[in-house]
């Protein structure tokens, strides 16, 4: 208790001097900072924010004119649109379990399985992590495309495909952070459990799992919103029967020419995207995290 | 259950950490591990845990070779410096944390909550068991870690330096709690790893001091403190005036004068080193007198610590507190008696 009273104080302590300063300083102090927020603000909304705007009115605008919901309706009444929702987000969220899970798996390996080489192997995913997505998907169909290596594998072309592909490129996500997490893990923990007659699974599922869920979070958060954009993997794939809505965007854009369509399906894109990130904030903060 | 170390060798990319160390711990016995940092003496530890392989040697636990076995298969009860609580779970899920591990079908789960409650009453943390870690204070969690590790009823209790995170005060109050725990379970033998010579003379029955990966002695805390075998020893267990002298006949000379000590079978002529606790030198006439000039003094509220320059030589007198304490310059006389002193073979120093 002592000590927490002494650490409230001692946050507490270089406040309150700049507390006692009066209005004028306090208000030139602010003025100051507001006049430094300035031009990385404009520069967002520049870049970001202005296309952003452009692409939310242009949603509004059907190619007959005027102002409308009509592209709104078109799209959602559309099966095509349906469809791509569908496959969007249930491709994501299954990408995102396996990640997690392989992710799980082989950054347990990596940091507490003493293998010679494993400082290396946590070093290359750094620079895995640096490789365009396409990348994978070309060398998988190099291995299971029509004229692989192994053989051909007509699945490469469905949404297990794209599901593989996704797993494999996005799965160092999840395990950068797990591994700083596991890193940051005290091994008198696991040495204590394993005394009190702890196995590597208990171990496993009760110490470094709860202690990683963090982790976890932030690794599968990022993995679902990159898996949900995801435009490189699926078109390198060329799966026909799998259309997600990035690339659907694409189509109608650039194929179909239907911009107030296109728009549309980018608007939900971004709003799915959005939504899921606030929803990790709320789960994250009331986790404790 | 007792413990021993049978030519214990630990060593790490061919670094040894830990040098043939013999050493037993009687059932129930509470044996002090002393030594400085990197002395081996946690590595000693560690190998009757299971974390560290010697490279050759045995280790047993009430005469079963362990050497071979994981640590969860040993059942040792294990308290470490930075508590290491499971910080997600509550105390009483930490206390608890053992018996389910081990999943005797003995112990019911109502059995569990019941030992549970024994462990946590037991170190005075029963009022405590809904809370998380981190709502308690370093000693509090501490003390649930006791709870933790005695939740098994192990035979065997490891504690590796358990109250150096504590501060001065917290730390007296715990020595006199886990001199209450053994003696209210007597068959656990204990073996407590610390620098601290004031944790090890006050717990232990007996203290194993060690240093550069060996054992240096092994005694009671008092064979060790009167009768030091070497001058590692003698300073590591309490202070001690090590002062260089020749040994002559019927006791030694130092800076030119004659002490009476009790030389035993030194050879006359030899070198050798003469320990004298400071706190059985005196200040003023007496046998044994040493005559020098008072370099330092330091009050200590009790006592007086005087630093004396004797020929050159540095000599430490811890004397009752002074009314008129002899000033920086001063010239004094210091004496001790001659059974106070003991004389060590010279060269053995490692300091």
């Amino acid at each position: 208790m002592a000590e927490a009273v002494q650490n409230a104080r001692a946050a507490r302590g270089p406040v309150r001097p700049r507390g006692g300063g009066h209005g004028p300083d306090t208000v030139r102090r602010s003025r100051g900072a507001l006049l430094w927020a300035l031009p990385p603000v404009a520069l967002l909304a520049l870049f970001f924010l202005y296309p952003l705007a452009l692409v939310v009115r242009q949603s509004f605008r059907p190619d007959s004119g005027g102002t409308s919901l009509q592209p709104y309706a078109d799209v959602f009444a559309s099966e095509a649109f349906r469809h791509a929702l569908w496959t969007t987000v249930w491709l994501a969220g299954a990408s995102t379990a396996g990640c997690l899970a392989l992710g799980f798996a082989l950054a347990l390996v990596i940091a507490f399985v003493p293998f010679p080489g494993a400082k290396a192997v946590a070093r290359f995913i750094d620079v895995y992590l640096s490789f365009p997505s396409f990348l994978i998907t070309l060398a998988l169909l190099f291995i299971y495309g029509t004229t692989g290596i192994v053989g051909s594998f007509q699945f490469l072309t469905t949404p297990w495909g794209v599901l593989l592909a996704e797993v494999t490129y996005f799965t160092p996500f999840v395990m950068r952070p797990l591994l700083a997490a596991f890193s940051q893990l005290d091994t008198a923990q696991l040495e204590a459990a394993s005394s009190l007659g702890a196995r590597a699974p208990r171990i496993v599922r009760q110490v470094i799992l709860p202690e990683a869920l963090p982790a976890l979070a932030a690794g599968g958060s990022l993995v679902l919103v990159l898996c949900l954009n995801e435009f490189g993997i699926v078109l390198f794939t060329g799966a026909k029967g799998v259309t997600t809505l990035p690339m659907l965007v694409y189509g109608k854009a650039i194929l179909e020419s239907d911009y107030p369509g296109a728009c549309v399906v980018a608007v939900v894109n971004v709003l799915i995207s959005v939504g899921l990130y606030g929803l990790y904030r709320v789960v994250s903060r009331r986790a404790g995290a | 259950m007792g413990i021993r170390f049978d030519s214990v060798t630990v060593a790490y990319d061919g670094n040894v950490v830990l040098d043939s160390l013999d050493l037993t711990v009687g059932p129930g016995e509470v044996m002090a591990l002393l030594g400085p940092s990197g002395s081996g003496k946690t590595t000693a530890l560690r190998a009757v845990a299971g974390f560290v392989r010697p490279a050759s040697g045995r280790v047993l636990l009430g005469g079963r070779d362990v050497t071979d076995l994981p640590p969860y298969r040993r059942g040792i009860g294990m308290v470490v410096q930075q508590y290491a609580l499971f910080p997600h779970l509550r105390v009483d899920d930490n206390v608890a944390f053992g018996l389910k591990a081990r999943r005797s079908p003995k112990v019911s789960r109502s059995g569990i909550r019941q030992r549970v409650a024994e462990a946590l009453e037991m170190t005075g943390m029963a009022a405590y068991a809904r809370r998380h870690p981190r709502e308690l204070s370093g000693g509090q969690q501490q003390r649930v870690a006791i709870a933790r590790a005695l939740a098994i009823r192990p035979d065997v209790l490891l504690l590796d330096e358990p109250l150096s995170a504590l501060d001065a005060q917290l730390r007296s109050g715990m020595l006199a709690e886990l001199a209450r725990l053994h003696r209210e379970l007597p068959d656990v033998s204990m073996l407590y790893v610390t620098h601290d010579q004031v944790e090890a003379l006050t717990l232990a029955d007996r203290i194993a001091v060690m240093d550069k990966a060996r054992l240096q002695a092994c005694g009671t805390p008092r064979e060790l403190y009167r009768a030091p075998a070497n001058e590692f020893t003698a300073s590591f267990v309490g202070n001690a005036n090590l002062l260089p002298v020749t040994v002559g006949a019927g006791g030694v000379g130092f800076a030119g004068t004659e002490l009476k000590v009790d030389t035993a079978d030194a050879v006359a002529g030899a070198r050798a080193t003469l320990c004298v606790r400071p706190h059985l030198v005196g200040l003023g006439e007496g046998p044994n007198r040493l005559a020098g000039v008072v370099r330092e003094i330091q009050w200590r509220g009790a006592t007086h610590r005087l630093y004396v320059e004797v020929d050159g030589h540095a000599v430490m007198a811890d004397v009752r507190e002074l009314k008129d304490p002899p000033r920086h310059g001063d010239p004094v006389s210091l004496h001790f008696a001659p059974d106070d002193a003991v004389l060590l073979p010279a060269g053995m120093s490692h300091g």
